[in-house]
Order: structure tokens, then sequence, then C-alpha cells
């Protein structure tokens, strides 16, 4: 089965009012080229699903988002994503604000498909009072409440990992894969953007095998997109792009993200790596050392 | 006390005794976030509780920690086992972890807040970083806090304006739960180290820096303390301590942590 297909494709199979749930952590292996087609269409309304960074800002600002479900959205080097909150304190989103281990629960309901799944994560905070769509249980096995985390469940999901080939077998040779596992399985639909596109061969040595967190059947589509992860990070390939990062955070307090669209978007992902500096510039950005 | 140094930083007496919060932890994961808490976690694994765990902030757990920034071509970081986000999550609901954090507000109960403050939840005056993962660290193992600017904006009256995680708050305990699964251990300030161990769980002074007075720190919060008739100076770290806190934090990132980075015994030594 050859699932590759282009970004426009992907985009042109999702539709207004669909929960979307998106990829990787903060500034880190987020599936930006797809976001970035995402704010080049007409989509709306949508509910994201993620470990928030500029993947949020961005579509808050476009007024793509409806709703955010969200445990944090951050830049992590610059700690408060400024999209995002002008997004919040212009009451411009609603949201379901959890923790970030109940969003963890919430796929993993999803993928095993469960109406929700028990934990003790929430119980005596806001995350239970200002979200009435999560409830308490009453446990069959004691006398204590807990929480009743729901599914998340995802009409789609945009991962972006460093290798993968036509049939969607995809490897994420970074580190840390985050989520990104559960995101696949919570979705009806997971798209695939990569930075190689590789032969099946590839996956034969057992080390390499050893870094594909999810089977293909979970895949539905792949689109080689390298370096379609910046201004996000793709360990080990590349960091994230600090100057960018700032130049993006400055247009919040002036321009807009108008001015930041204008400035780097561009027709397609050419043109945009074009307005960034070209593909090696991105391969060439340093990893960050925490 | 042997070895006190006269001449250190104010940031160096709080990395001390925020440090004090991991001796009796045993081998749990020890996560400081933000420079003084990372520091303090770090010299207690490299004293006197050497069975901590601590990650890299990444993805792996190390039998060393690492010393903060950059650190030349030919580091080799002391990897034990993979240690990615989602099996955080695992070692955290086990109880097995001590983390020491930095919120925005904290109330009378020990409830934190990272999210909103003001305005409405719907539309918040100031938007921050969203819960994070305060609410299941809360609920399931020891929680320290580290404040660098102690006052009544962070230690506020009345509750914190989001709860992002849970507290000693009688009103918000959950059916069939109780209190003391709650486990708020040591709250470190740029003027004093403090508890719950008062009266129903109530905020409690332990020891003074040098040169603060109880009724500054008094002054400075939202809600009661608890004062016992004695109250100790926060002891002063030994040259050995200093020392391991410099190679620790080689690049002297703990100077930008505290404002002015004021010296940590006015009265002593020149800074």
């Amino acid at each position: 089965m050859d699932k590759q297909m282009t970004a426009a494709q992907v985009v042109a199979q999702l539709g207004d009012g669909m929960t979307i749930g998106i990829g990787g952590w903060g500034p880190r292996r987020k599936p930006m080229a797809l976001v970035r087609e995402i704010l080049r269409s007409d989509l709306k309304d949508l509910t994201i699903v993620s470990y928030g960074g500029a993947d949020v800002g961005m579509l808050c600002a476009a007024g793509k988002v409806k709703k955010l479900v969200f445990a944090f959205v951050s830049l992590d080097f610059i700690p408060l994503e400024p999209y995002f909150r002008q997004a919040r304190q212009a009451g411009a989103i609603e949201v379901m604000e959890i923790d970030e281990g109940m969003l963890l629960l919430g796929l993993r309901a999803a993928a095993w498909g469960l109406p929700f799944i028990p934990t003790e994560v929430g119980l005596g905070t806001d995350i239970i009072t200002r979200n009435p769509d999560i409830k308490l249980v009453d446990s069959p096995y004691d006398d204590k409440e807990w929480v009743a985390m729901p599914a998340l469940q995802l009409d789609a999901a945009l991962i972006h990992v460093d290798r993968a080939d036509t049939r969607g077998v995809c490897q994420i040779a970074g580190p840390d894969h985050y989520m990104d596992d559960w995101y696949a399985r919570a979705a009806d639909k997971t798209y695939v953007s990569c930075d190689e596109l590789v032969p099946t061969e590839y996956f034969r040595d057992p080390a390499q095998a050893r870094l594909v967190h999810w089977e293909r059947a979970a895949t539905t589509g792949v689109v080689p997109i390298p370096g379609g992860a910046h201004p996000t990070s793709c360990s080990p390939l590349y960091g994230f792009d600090v100057p960018h990062f700032k130049a993006y955070n400055a247009t919040a307090k002036e321009g807009g993200i108008q001015a930041y669209i204008d400035q780097y978007l561009g027709s397609s992902e050419a043109e945009y790596q074009q307005n960034v500096g070209g593909l090696d510039a991105i391969r060439a950005i340093a990893l960050p050392t925490y | 006390m042997s070895n006190a140094a006269t001449d250190y930083t104010l940031a160096e007496l709080c990395i001390v005794a925020a440090a004090e919060a991991f001796r009796p932890d045993g081998e749990v994961l020890a996560t400081g976030i933000g420079v003084i808490p990372r520091l303090a976690a770090s010299l207690a694994m490299k004293t006197f509780n050497r069975d901590l765990m601590m990650t890299d902030s990444e993805a792996f757990l190390l039998s060393e920690p690492n010393p903060i920034g950059a650190r030349g071509d030919d580091f080799v970081q002391a990897n034990e086992t993979w240690m990615g986000f989602s099996r955080i999550f695992d070692n955290v609901w086990s109880g097995r972890r001590h983390a020491m954090l930095g919120p925005t507000q904290i109330d009378r109960f020990g409830q934190s807040n990272t999210s909103a403050l003001g305005g409405t939840y719907e539309q918040p005056k100031v938007m921050m970083l969203g819960a994070r993962g305060f609410p299941g660290n809360s609920i399931s193992h020891p929680n320290s806090f580290f404040v660098p600017s102690h006052n009544t904006r962070v230690f506020v009256d009345g509750e914190c304006d989001f709860v992002s995680s849970i507290g000693y708050n009688p009103a918000r305990l959950p059916k069939g739960h109780s209190l003391d699964e709650v486990d708020i251990r040591m709250v470190v300030t740029n003027l004093c180290v403090m508890d719950f161990g008062g009266a129903d769980h109530g905020m409690r002074l332990v020891s003074l820096h040098p040169g603060i007075t109880v009724e500054q720190v008094c002054e400075n919060m939202g809600f009661d303390l608890e004062v016992p008739a004695d109250v100790p100076a926060t002891p002063a770290p030994t040259e050995k301590q200093l020392a391991i806190i410099a190679a620790l934090d080689p690049h002297n990132q703990r100077a930008y942590q505290i404002k002015d980075n004021p010296p940590g015994n006015p009265s002593g030594g020149g800074n």
C-alpha cells in the first residue's frame, strides 16, 4: 500500500469542526509544515489537542481554533506562548485544560476504545471544577471517588517523524517520541510528515526497527517534507530555531500574526523554506543543551 | 558548623536550604524545575542522598547529575536508562518522585497556580502556562516549592485564582480521600524556609535567612503564618557545598535567579 501524499492532500482530507491531535511537545518535533498548510487553507472551527507550542499559537492567531484541549502551551525558552495568551486573554477560544498525564490517559482511552480511564489526577483542583465534561466516578472496589478521564477521540492526528517509508512505517530517531504513538492510535486518520523517505529495507536493521513506535496500520498518510518540523526541533537532525521563535514572539507585540505570515509563510513549503534561509540552514541548527 | 562559609550569595543559601528537602527521600526521582531547584536536587544527589535519581531534562535518567548549560564536546553524560516523557508519568503515578517547582501563586492550603490570573476563567487577565503536570504531581508524590520573590502576590490572600495543584483544603477534598494523601514538604523563598507542619496543615516558619526578621516574612504573606517561639537561622553553606554548586553550575546561572543576586549573609563577609 502506497500512503505517500502531499501536505495539500492531507489538508483536503480535513474538515471544519474536526478534532485534530498534534504530536510533539512544546518547541520539539511538531509537524509544522502540516500546520502551515492548515494556515494556508480555509479550515475553521477546529478542536486542537496538543502538548502545545507555536503550533497552537499560530492556529489560534489565525482564527482556526474553536476549542483547545491542553495542559500547557509554551516555547520552553520563551515560557509563555504569545498568541495562545492573546487568544485566552481575548476570550477567543474554548478550553479543556487538563494535566499533562490526563491528556495521555485520554489518548489511551481513545486508542483502546474505552469511554474513560480512572485516575487520581485532577482530584481537588480546578481541572475538575472548570471542566463540567470531566466526571468523578465511584469506584466499584473502594469507597473513594476518582476522576473518569474521558477518551480524547481524534478525527485526525498530525505527527512529524525523522524517517518513514511509503507504507507508513515511521521512525522517531530522537531521544523521545513523546506521546506520538498514542496520538497515532487515538486518531481515525494519522498523517505523518517525515524528514527522510526511506526504503522499507531500512528497517531490517533491528537497531532501526526499535525506533519505530507504532505499527504502519496506524498510519494513514506519509508526507516527505525535509525540514518539516522547522522552527521546532527534530532531534537528532536539527534543533529548534531560537532566532526564528524570537522573531515570531516579537510579532505578537508588533505587527501581529499577519506580519509573521507575510514574512515567512509563503504559498508553499518550498517558499517557506526559502524565506527562512533554506533546508541547509534548518539542518545546521544546533541541538539544545538542557 | 564546620567549614561554614561566610561569603556566599542568597541563591547559594537557597540551593543549600532547598537541597535539604531531598535528604530523607531515599531512592526517588528528584525533579527540580528551574536553576535553583535543579541545583538543590543535584547537590543532594552529589552529597547526602546518593540514591536519588535524576533526568537530563530530556529523555535519559542519569547516575550523576549534569552540570547546567553548555558542557563541552568531550562531556559524556552518565546515562543509566531511557526516561522519555511518557515513562515519567509511570514514575509520577507510582509516587517515587519528589518535585520542586515554582508556581506563580501559593495559598494558605498549599494549593498553587501555574495557569491564569485575574479576569474570568473564560477570559483571564493574564494567561500563563496552563496546569502542566501540577495536578498529577500534587496528588501522586511529595512536592516542594521555590519562590525567588517572596511577596503577597505569590502567597495570596484567599484561594489561588486557578488551583493547579491539590493542597490541604478540606473543602476540595474528594469523597473517601484524606488530606494525608497530600504531601507538600518544603517552601524555600528568598526570605526564609517554611513548611506545612502548622496546626491543621497550616503554613509554618522553619528558618529565617540571615538578616531577615519574622515581621518581614509576615508582611509579605497574604495569610497568617504559624511562627514557632524559636526560629533558627537558615544554615550557611559549607565551603565544600559551594564548590560542588560551582561545579554543577559552571556558567553561574544561579546569579540570575534572585533579583540583584544579593549576598546570603549581609552582615558577614563581603560579596
